[in-house]
């Protein structure tokens, strides 16, 4: 089932009693889901993303806009006549009730000619669970299953009813480190099995880039970025995308273009063809530093952090924006830890000018 | 740690020592009286020892008046006054506008003396020379005959009783209730609405079971006071209680020790050990049955 947002607005009232204005929570988001994927919102918090899925889901009513799941218009339905299934960030499990009679939950409020027989609720209920590979568990309380499984119960009762859209919120916030990355997996292999749209909001880049088919980077209620998730990190739009996107960040340079090279400091860097004199910010992703020894940037040298396959060189510069450059250079390098500078060259794709005052990207060619 | 256990009951002593002199003694003192015969504080004398006094007590007309009055208040106002205490703070927790001076409004007659509600009770109901009473009026205008609700008829009485008690009981009720309400986290009235719940659903799967133990609270609290019940009879019948039929067991146990037929403690502890029993027995099968009813998280 593809999903069309089109001009979806939600204003809410100020909490500030005095000042009359309004908090936008999405501004103007217009966007083509594709029936099948996964789809990362991502942004920092309080950008609008999880408001942008209470749309979607219905629990909230858009100021302006419009929703439409494949051909129909959603946008006035309410949540039970959309088809769909949230898992909520906190799983919203009912406390008082087993692994299996929460699954069975939804199946139960379906009446009329929807309405299913005893067996019949078992049965998909047992589908849900073997699809989350919960079946041993079935009889189970909430309170007795550790945050994984009950993460994997949320999302089996989300999909007991075969939603048309599966829509997750913050699904791996309350899970720590190890069971994050097995519970990413876990969530890709459903959605690939079953195939249903599935959007998915997160703060967290490195589990957005991961598992989604694309992903829409927020800011403050608006959309900046909508791509694959390689492309947008290779090819951001401005500035907060490159610095949202990428651990650890990109370094950013207060740099100088004049007769198309760019200087940063008094470092001629690189050659831009294309890019007006203008100052600059010069975003440099980690990956994008060469060692060199007769490179054109110089660094101080700080210390060296050695990953194994990689090492990081931690080095600082007085136009960065940061208080440390860092770099990641393959292990077979050799750094002179005695020397107090280190020289770069760098990487002319790795390297992305930006406007000064809005953050825009300045295209440029290399030679 | 021996030490350390010895300054701990040392703490506790003074509770202890009040406990002890106000509750305790008094106790074992009443379930002493209520074995001795013809027992008399002012001597300190007794006859004999046995069961009489149960005997006496038992088979005595107005202490049974007194047990059927009681038992008739506890199942009338306990489950009437915690289901309406329920509907109204449902309510009082759906809507918006005015919904503080709503509660203000219900909880009103928790901070009113009980004979200055007594009183208000008199003129609703009272028959006097003047005027048949507010209730009467009504019961007029839709076409039925005046009834005397405070000299009048035993089921009329009954009724004024347990109309009082519950009005009385339930605004503590739907203040216990409305927070219970409020406590309950609104992600799961979004699951259900997401998954399409109706209303009746929510209510009975979810809300119920999440404010159960509340509930259970206001039932337990509910029947033991209930039993205890002497105030409202008096507020609105006046002292003589057995003469108007309106009697409980704790105004029983006060008659028998300083009413116009005072002077008696035995008979009044052996009562007072009985009302210990019913509300022993009652509470223990409350407890029991909520086993299976009451969710605690």
């Amino acid at each position: 089932m593809k999903i069309v947002l089109e001009h979806l607005t939600k204003k809410f009232p100020s909490r500030n009693k005095k000042s009359r204005g309004e908090v936008i929570a999405v501004n103007d988001f217009s966007f083509e889901i594709p029936d099948g994927r996964l789809i990362g919102l991502l942004g920092p918090s309080g950008c609008g993303k999880s408001t942008t899925l209470n749309l979607i889901c219905g629990l909230q009513k858009p100021t302006g806009g419009k929703i439409f799941f494949g051909e129909d218009d959603v946008t006035d339905l309410p949540p039970e006549h959309r088809g769909v299934g949230l898992v909520f960030q906190n799983y919203a499990l009912y406390p008082h009730l087993t692994v299996k009679q929460n699954i069975t939950f939804p199946l139960e409020n379906l009446r009329g000619a929807e309405k299913l027989t005893k067996a019949e609720m078992e049965r998909r209920a047992y589908d849900a669970a073997r699809l989350v590979q919960l079946e041993e568990l079935m009889d189970r309380r909430p309170g007795e299953l550790s945050g994984g499984q009950q993460q994997r119960v949320a999302i089996a009762r989300a999909l007991v009813k075969t939603p048309r859209v599966l829509l997750l919120d913050e699904p791996l916030s309350n899970l720590d480190a190890r069971l994050r990355l097995q519970t990413r997996e876990e969530i890709r292999r459903i959605q690939k099995q079953t195939q249903i749209t599935t959007i998915f909001v997160t703060h967290d880049q490195d589990e957005a880039m991961s598992i989604s088919d694309l992903i829409v980077v927020m800011k403050e209620g608006v959309v900046q970025q909508i791509g694959m998730p390689q492309e947008v990190y290779d090819n951001p739009v401005n500035l907060f995308v490159a610095k949202f996107l990428g651990t650890p960040p990109i370094n950013v340079f207060r740099g100088t273009v004049r007769d198309g090279m760019l200087y940063i400091g008094k470092d001629a860097v690189l050659a831009v063809k294309g890019a007006a004199d203008q100052e600059v910010f010069a975003g440099i992703r980690p990956e994008g530093f060469l060692l060199q020894e007769d490179g054109p940037l110089h660094c101080a040298l700080n210390r060296i952090e050695v990953m194994g396959r990689d090492i990081s060189v931690v080095s600082s510069h007085e136009c960065c924006e940061a208080p440390a450059v860092r770099s990641i250079i393959n292990a077979e390098n050799i750094v002179d830890t005695s020397s107090k500078t280190v020289r770069f060259a760098v990487r002319p794709h790795k390297l992305f000018l930006f406007r000064k005052e809005t953050g825009e990207r300045i295209p440029f060619t290399v030679e | 740690m021996e030490k350390q256990n010895r300054k701990g009951w040392l703490y506790l002593l003074p509770a202890f020592i009040f406990l002890g002199v106000f509750m305790i003694y008094p106790l074992v003192d009443v379930f002493v009286y209520s074995f001795e015969e013809g027992y008399n504080s002012a001597s300190q004398t007794f006859y004999d020892t046995g069961m009489y006094n149960y005997s006496y007590v038992l088979h005595d007309p107005y202490f049974l008046q007194a047990v059927k009055n009681t038992f008739i208040l506890v199942v009338i106002t306990v489950p009437v006054s915690t289901g309406l205490a329920l509907l109204i703070s449902l309510a009082l927790s759906s809507i918006r506008p005015l919904k503080e001076l709503f509660q203000t409004v219900y909880f009103l007659p928790y901070v009113t003396n009980t004979l200055a509600v007594g009183l208000v009770f008199m003129i609703l109901f009272k028959k006097t020379a003047y005027s048949d009473g507010l209730v009467n009026l009504l019961i007029h205008w839709f076409g039925g005959s005046s009834v005397d609700f405070i000299d009048g008829p035993y089921w009329a009485k009954m009724f004024v009783l347990c109309f009082y008690t519950v009005w009385v009981v339930m605004p503590f009720k739907i203040l216990i209730l409305t927070s219970a309400l409020a406590s309950v986290n609104q992600v799961y009235y979004n699951a259900a609405r997401v998954d399409g719940t109706s209303r009746f659903r929510i209510f009975r799967k979810i809300t119920l079971p999440m404010i159960s133990p509340t509930v259970f609270y206001l039932i337990i609290t509910g029947f033991i006071g209930a039993f205890k019940a002497y105030s409202d009879a008096v507020a609105l019948f006046g002292t003589n209680l057995n003469a108007a039929e309106m009697n409980t067991i704790v105004g029983y146990v006060y008659d028998m020790l300083y009413g116009d037929s005072g002077g008696y403690p035995s008979y009044a502890s052996a009562a007072a050990i009985l009302l210990f029993a019913i509300v022993l027995t009652i509470t223990c099968i409350n407890l029991l049955v909520s086993r299976s009813h009451v969710h605690y998280s």
